[in-house]
């Protein structure tokens, strides 16, 4: 669950990464140039099979454990403990799961299909041909119930980050007296910080926001 | 501290058996004493149900000072009741206030089965002792104190989770039924100190492996074992735990 986890963890920055594309001034033809990067290097296909293998492992993974776990105590307490003793979040990881599940098939459907398997406008850059992803984007969150799906989706994994990040550690040994508070810190930020900027893109595209970073004078 | 007494509602787990279903019996006790510890409240309750010729509620305790880890019971879904650092024979009924409602069930776990009414049988942790959780020395006079340095901050975090009494309040306590924090305590009380050094890697497998045959649940890092533990054991002890073990399997142990 750890290893799986955490190269999930890395997979979200860089995937958060390439998206905030989206935020900048030419957006489009950047976020589409960097799709087209990520489609047609041969290094990234074959990490994307590994992706995927990561996901099915952590998802068959994660099931065999609750599954493990609940047959663990067959007969119940009448009156437990609740939040008293643990955070709900970290009782909750199956479930929390089972939702990121459910929107990544959604969110799989919305975007990498089309992407692989045709069903995306094309768009020429200096001569170039492009799938243009941006445009699909744009009107796949022109829907606000999408939006709302997509929000929702990066709450749970907010929550499932905010348990998973300090719990792989813990459970690969890297915790220890000195550590542990800095590991929790920077669990907690990446918890809040990544899926914040993933659920600001479909809001940013639903509103029509941009950064413009034209009137930011930068250091030269 | 204000002295008083109060009337309470119980309701106890009542098992004839490891074979019984079990049921909940409920059970009024009246002038307790705020003085009085838990199980001196049950034992007055006993004393009743044996004058009135029924069965008296079966419970484990020993030295009832908080060092032997006999005492179990959930009290109102905490394993040893709501205080912290507390065994359930340490816990005194100043806890509670006049008219409250008590639930007071065994310690649920597959590993841990009930043996009678609030006991339950602990041998799945004698077993997993038994399978390392020892250092093999020729017996013999003590060594001198100082023969054998040790520093002082490993000898502190050793003294720490030897603390451990072996209770299974971290078992009762996980959603998962793990025994995560016991082996963890256990495995780092020696580890920690160079007379536990020749039998480290081995240890550490054979108790792992010895656990798992018990059928404990899997450690998901809720905590709530280092929330309910009396000893505060803490839960990095588990974070070494698989430090060590992950040591120990890849250097081929």
């Amino acid at each position: 669950m750890a290893l799986t986890g955490i190269f999930l963890v890395v997979f979200l920055v860089v995937h958060c990464y390439v998206n905030a594309n989206v935020f900048f001034p030419n957006a489009e033809e950047n976020f589409n140039r960097a799709a087209h990067f990520m489609g047609s290097n041969l290094l990234i296909r074959i990490t994307e099979i590994g992706l995927f293998a990561g996901f099915i492992l952590h998802i068959f993974q994660g099931y065999q454990l609750e599954i493990k776990n609940r047959a663990s105590r067959k007969s119940r307490y009448a009156v437990t403990a609740g939040n008293k003793t643990s955070k709900w979040y970290s009782r909750s990881m199956a479930i929390l799961g089972t939702l990121i599940l459910l929107f990544l098939i959604i969110h799989l459907a919305h975007f990498w299909v089309p992407s692989r398997f045709g069903g995306l406008d094309e768009v020429y850059y200096d001569g170039e041909k492009f799938h243009n992803l941006y445009l699909k984007m744009k009107n796949t969150f022109a829907a606000p119930w999408v939006v709302i799906v997509y929000v929702l989706g990066c709450i749970s994994l907010s929550w499932h980050l905010l348990h998973g990040v300090q719990s792989a550690a813990q459970t690969l040994g890297w915790t220890n007296k000195k550590y542990f508070p800095m590991i929790r810190n920077i669990g907690i930020v990446f918890s809040i910080l990544v899926p914040l900027i993933f659920a600001l893109m479909p809001l940013a595209l639903y509103f029509g926001l941009q950064l413009d970073l034209e009137n930011i004078t930068l250091l030269f | 501290m204000q002295h008083y007494s109060m009337n309470l509602k119980l309701k106890i787990w009542r098992q004839k058996n490891i074979n019984d279903q079990g049921h909940f019996e409920e059970y009024d006790v009246n002038n307790i004493s705020s003085e009085m510890s838990f199980l001196e409240m049950i034992d007055v309750l006993n004393e009743r149900l044996i004058s009135e010729g029924s069965d008296s509620i079966a419970f484990d305790h020993d030295c009832r000072e908080g060092i032997c880890g006999m005492c179990s019971m959930v009290i109102n879904g905490q394993p040893h009741g709501p205080w912290k650092g507390t065994t359930t024979c340490q816990l005194h009924m100043r806890a509670f206030k006049d008219g409250d409602q008590i639930t007071i069930e065994p310690f649920r776990a597959n590993a841990f089965p009930v043996v009678k009414d609030l006991m339950v049988s602990r041998t799945a942790f004698d077993r997993i002792i038994q399978a390392g959780g020892y250092i093999s020395v020729n017996t013999g006079n003590a060594v001198d104190g100082n023969t054998l340095p040790i520093d002082k901050d490993m000898a502190d975090e050793s003294f720490a989770a030897a603390a451990c009494i072996g209770c299974g309040a971290c078992v009762a306590a996980c959603k998962n039924a793990s025994a995560m924090l016991f082996v963890s305590a256990k495995v780092s009380h020696l580890a920690l100190l160079p007379q536990g050094a020749p039998e480290r890697k081995q240890r550490v497998v054979s108790m792992i492996a010895q656990m798992d045959k018990e059928g404990f649940g899997s450690c998901t890092n809720t905590y709530a074992c280092e929330a309910e533990c009396p000893k505060e054991i803490s839960v990095l002890n588990i974070a070494r735990l698989n430090r060590e073990y992950l040591n120990a399997n890849l250097s081929g142990q």
